[in-house]
């Protein structure tokens, strides 16, 4: 029972210690943060990527996002942070909270709910097929099928 | 030439009011039977013409257009506003769709192209092309109403004729600019009219699925613009506007995308429908939300209801395009309803592995993805109704929630095309599965030490990595599967003909051009979704060089030679030479540019770009540093970009394959005889 308990942790410990290998450094939270918001002079760029000539916001910003991870923030402290300063807009993607929750949900649930949808339809259609009656195996069905087979090659 | 211009617009307005209403009546009379003075036939006949006529007229306005630009007629607004004197002459020619008018006018153009093609072609099936011409002259009437009334290209400048223009959008003076967007107006224009023929089909109660023939060549040529104009869009974007990257989720690129979808889904399931008979009703609405969303993409982009870098201003055509989207979603559902009794399906799905339910699994995620990407260009909207405030809805949102939607897709790309039609024993499965599966999971294990780290899922940096990782695995098992089908069906007919693999692969697709040639599409979009996943290992680099200063980047070091201004006519420019090393070993010269535009004092960047089948040495001027003075260059590596475009090449090549006529089997088997009677009898067997 103890060895399958710790078979069981195995992975557990394996995800742990791949997360902790991973774990990202100031300049990769940087570049991750410069990915998640917008510069707000109205070029719809993302920060990082920002490259209009003289640009009057996104250097600031940058500037702005090296001393907030230099302060010690966490991700979405900062990323809070500046939507109270810039507004909303200046976040790439909606934050999971209140309503914008339903913009992350809505895509994947009906994805799932199509693909439950068609196995259940299919499952439908084939009982409906399995009730009908079985066809014997005589020449005029052997050709028939024949046929079937060659005009339904694509 | 104004006054010519604006004359064969309305010349053109009142040919297709013609069309419309004359083949409306004609075919309302060959449906009751009724007859009224003149044969509903001969009606009909004058309508076409009037519809073959409308496209000499809508030429002729066009061809005003280009000709006030090439002429620098300043008289003309809309000239003044996207051309001048100093603007070489490809672009001159470009500046026809720089603008909404021009562009809107390049749109009625091409659709009454599309309808002369459609109508000289009647001979195909007279009756079913009389409806598509009376549905697309409907169409052309609602685009020549809006550059007669809503958006007049001829508009003359109010006050004295200014002496020069204001330009061309420095970003579009590109050479992939002259051809991107016919490109995508191509495609966009293209899908009405399997849309009109569908429709057509479907008021006529049309029996079998002929219409389905007819319209296939249409509908994959039209597909094809569409990809290559998306794709040109990508390029273009990626060699223009600096940033590093082709894609940004901006909604119009959005916009083309939509529709690319679910023209993708339509090729798809109307294979269902021409093979079994199924799916009949879903194939009409996929082509009708088609049309609808390169309508509805307009209008977002057109109406300022979503913003977007490409975006026109906000104007008043918006309102027309709400308008006509809701007649044309009217028209849409009143036949369906009134007729959708014809569209009652012949079989049902036998089993869940089979090759329909693969197409139908394939349609689900095609439209999951197509409603993702108009969920997230909507979602502002919806949050701004909602919460009172916008929010933006980019990049992030697109990699986390379309990215395993497009994985999944890939899944399917591969374990379709493998599967039996009606249902797959397990045997089949085993045989067919067996070896991709073993490749994938040879590669998903291969390419662990190369640095592509499965366990970034769990890390806060992105997924990138992750998605790379499958991607590539599933990539290696999907073209193993093409692959082996090529192999299998070649060694068939090497066994019969005795020719080499080469020349047994060349004939087996040359005997089914369709199959095959799918299967090279699918090669091709392989290769693009290789390329696409390259962007989790994209690097960049930032610095300010003097003279031979240099800086690291990947395998590469680069070195500032040189760097110093210019100018002529048309704008100043300041660039740096640079070169580049592997080691000790040169590789290249490369000198980014940055243009200022002497016609309206717009910056633009003209990137150098240094591609390898691994990866792209990008660099871009990033200006001045003010301090010293010396240049600021911006370098990113981007790994296997340039397999997207051998993609896209694979993709085009595939659909030109599916869209050539089969070898009949008759004259396959006659050129073996001739080949075997041509050969020379050994010399051991003569007289055997």
């Amino acid at each position: 029972m103890r060895q399958l308990t710790r078979l069981a942790l195995l992975p557990l410990l394996v995800v742990l210690g791949v997360a902790t290998l991973g774990s990202a450094d100031t300049e990769a939270r940087y570049n991750d943060l410069g990915h998640k918001m917008m510069c707000v002079c109205g070029c719809s760029e993302i920060l990082i990527e920002c490259n209009h000539v003289g640009c009057p916001d996104s250097d600031r910003m940058l500037a702005e996002l090296r001393s907030a991870i230099a302060g010690g923030g966490v991700n979405d402290a900062i990323l809070a942070a500046f939507q109270d300063k810039y507004g909303p807009t200046v976040l790439a993607a909606p934050m999971l909270t209140k309503f914008n929750i339903v913009a992350w949900i809505v895509p994947p649930a009906l994805l799932v709910l199509g693909l439950v949808g068609t196995f259940m339809l299919v499952k439908k259609w084939r009982l409906r097929a399995a009730t009908m009656p079985v066809v014997e195996d005589d020449a005029v069905s052997r050709e028939l099928r024949e046929r079937i087979r060659k005009e339904t090659e694509v | 030439m104004p006054a010519f211009g604006s004359f064969a617009l309305l010349v053109a307005l009142a040919l297709s009011g013609y069309n419309l209403l004359a083949g409306a009546v004609a075919l309302r009379q060959l449906a009751t039977g009724r007859r009224g003075g003149i044969s509903p036939e001969k009606l009909a006949e004058t309508a076409r013409r009037a519809g073959i006529a409308s496209f000499f007229a809508t030429a002729c306005a066009a061809f005003a257009l280009v000709w006030a630009a090439f002429t620098n007629d300043f008289s003309v607004a809309y000239i003044t506003e996207h051309s001048n004197r100093a603007l070489p002459a490809a672009y001159k020619f470009a500046a026809l769709w720089s603008g909404q008018e021009g562009s809107l006018l390049l749109w009625a153009f091409l659709l009454s192209a599309y309808g002369f093609v459609l109508r000289a072609r009647h001979k195909v099936d007279v009756k079913l092309t009389a409806y598509a011409s009376t549905i697309l002259a409907g169409i052309q009437v609602f685009f020549l109403l809006l550059v007669n009334v809503a958006a007049t290209p001829f508009s003359l400048v109010t006050g004295a004729v200014p002496p020069d223009g204001n330009g061309l959008n420095p970003l579009l003076q590109y050479p992939e600019m002259v051809i991107h967007p016919p490109m995508l107006y191509l495609g966009y224009v293209g899908f009405s009219v399997p849309f009109a023929f569908a429709l057509g089909a479907l008021m006529m109660r049309y029996p079998g699925e002929k219409w389905i023939h007819i319209t296939r060549r249409w509908t994959m040529v039209t597909w094809l613009f569409l990809t290559v104009g998306i794709f040109l869009g990508m390029h273009w974007a990626y060699s223009v506007l600096g940033w590093g990257g082709y894609w940004g989720w901006d909604p119009v690129e959005n916009a083309s995308l939509m529709p690319w979808l679910t023209g993708t889904a339509f090729l798809h399931s109307v294979m269902m429908q021409e093979k079994r008979g199924m799916m009949k009703s879903w194939n009409v609405w996929l082509i009708f939300s088609t049309f609808m969303l390169a309508i509805l993409g307009t209008l977002l982009t057109r109406s300022g209801l979503v913003s977007s870098v490409h975006a026109f201003a906000q104007s008043a055509i918006g309102t027309w395009f709400w308008v006509f989207l809701v007649i044309t979603l009217a028209v849409c559902l009143f036949t369906y309803i009134l007729q959708r009794d014809h569209l009652k399906t012949e079989h049902k799905l036998e089993s869940l592995v089979s090759r329909e339910s693969s197409f139908l699994f394939n349609n689900l995620v095609l439209l999951a993805a197509c409603f993702t990407v108009l969920w997230g260009t909507l979602f502002p909207v919806l949050s701004e109704y909602v919460q009172g405030n916008r929010v933006t809805v980019s990049a992030p949102f697109y990699n986390r929630v379309a990215v395993p939607i497009g994985v999944f897709l890939l899944f399917l790309t591969g374990i379709g095309p493998l599967l039996a039609w009606r249902s797959t024993s397990l045997r089949s499965i085993r045989r067919n599965f067996m070896l991709p599966a073993i490749v994938g999971l040879v590669v998903a294990i291969a390419i662990i030490p190369l640095g592509v780290h499965p366990w970034t899922i769990f890390t806060t940096d992105g997924q990138g990595a992750f998605y790379a990782w499958i991607t590539f695995a599933m990539a290696a098992a999907v073209l193993t599967a093409i692959s082996a089908e090529f192999f299998r069906g070649a060694r068939v007919i090497q066994g019969k003909s005795g020719q080499n693999l080469l020349a047994s692969m060349v004939e087996l697709t040359h005997r089914n051009t369709r199959r095959y040639g799918g299967y090279i599409v699918h090669f091709g979009i392989v290769l693009i979704f290789i390329g696409i996943s390259g962007q989790a290992f994209n690097q960049s680099h930032e610095q300010t060089m003097n003279y031979k200063q240099s800086f690291k980047l990947g395998p590469y070091r680069v070195e500032c030679l040189d760097y110093s201004q210019d100018s002529n006519p048309n704008y100043d420019t300041e660039f740096a030479m640079l070169n580049v090393y592997r080691g000790d070993r040169f590789v290249t010269k490369l000198a980014p540019e940055l243009r200022v535009y002497a016609v309206n004092q717009q910056p633009s960047t003209i990137v150098a770009n240094h591609s390898t089948l691994v990866a792209d040495l990008y660099v871009i001027y990033a200006g001045k540093d003010p301090a010293t003075g010396q240049p600021v260059i911006k370098a990113f590596l981007n790994p296997l970009v340039a397999w997207i475009w051998i993609g896209l090449m694979v993709t085009i090549l595939g659909t030109g394959i599916a869209l050539a006529p089969n070898l009949s089997a008759a004259i396959a088997a006659q050129r073996h005889r001739a080949a075997v009677q041509a050969e020379p009898v050994p010399a051991g067997r003569a007289g055997d």
